[in-house]
């Protein structure tokens, strides 16, 4: 999986590309948010268009990092999912969990 | 003695590496579209098989690359039948809780098997101790549901 960093509006802009899976695409989120984190980011935003599978493990690592996030006192919310990966969400019931946005400015004017 | 229409099609068997499970889903996933399952069946079928063969590595083999996972596609009565074995200690799936339960719903492990039930139509585990778990999974081939079902392919 590939993980584009940006800044956008003072939130930190995550945009993920490829497979969110056990031993690689995890272990690379988890390093993004984490150095975000470290690097000072408060709120983050997880750009998700180019994800076509989330496994277990994937989905894992996407609440590790929503709970790690909220535990420091910011936000993380997801922008732009493919209909394959919020059907996950729905089936796992994650959707009521996460703040999900259909297009970018929207999610960044709701931090 | 299994009849011909249950010999594997597919038979692979990996080490105990993460990195091998794509491997084991391009290979059944071309299978299962030389079948007849259309794509968004096949994305599905191979994320459970994923699951399966996670869990075969991590909790059976505990990583140990030198312990083999065993995968196997038939066919039976219509449906595909894949097998995913490890030998590891055996496993209960019982022990697992309900991801959607509240108290769970934050938990960031524990939704493999929740995946392979959502997205097979049947599984079953077979747990022998110390002789390793079995999980077999079915999934519905909708082309063989035809009074042609004799007419499906034969190899992989």
């Amino acid at each position: 999986m590939k993980i584009l960093v940006r800044n956008q509006q003072g939130i930190t802009v995550l945009s993920l590309k490829g497979k969110i899976t056990i031993g690689v695409g995890d272990v690379a989120l988890r390093t993004a948010v984490n150095e975000a984190l470290e690097a000072g980011a408060r709120n983050i935003l997880l750009e998700l268009s180019g994800v076509t599978t989330v496994d277990s493990s994937g989905i894992g690592e996407m609440v590790n990092a929503y709970t790690t996030v909220t535990n420091r006192g910011g936000q993380l919310k997801l922008v732009s999912l493919p209909a394959k990966v919020s059907d996950i969400l729905q089936i796992t019931q994650l959707i009521t969990v996460f703040e999900v946005y259909d297009d970018e400015p929207e999610a960044l004017a709701s931090f | 003695m299994p009849t011909p229409e249950e010999e594997p099609q597919v038979k692979i068997s990996i080490g105990s590496r993460y990195d091998h499970i794509d491997l084991i889903q391009v290979v059944v996933d071309d299978a299962l579209s030389r079948l007849g399952l259309d794509e968004d069946s096949r994305h599905w079928v191979g994320i459970a098989i994923r699951e399966a063969v996670a869990n075969a590595i991590k909790h059976g083999n505990q990583q140990d690359p030198s312990k083999r996972v065993d995968v196997e596609l038939a066919l039976r009565e219509g449906h595909a039948i894949i097998r995913v074995h490890d030998d590891g200690q055996g496993f209960d799936p019982s022990t697992v809780g309900d991801p959607l339960a509240p108290e769970n719903l934050l938990k960031p492990n524990g939704r493999g098997i929740f995946y392979m039930k959502n997205f097979m139509d049947e599984i079953d585990y077979q747990c022998r101790p110390g002789g390793g778990t079995v999980v077999t999974m079915r999934k519905r081939l909708p082309e063989l549901d035809s009074a042609d079902a004799d007419e499906a392919p034969s190899g992989a």
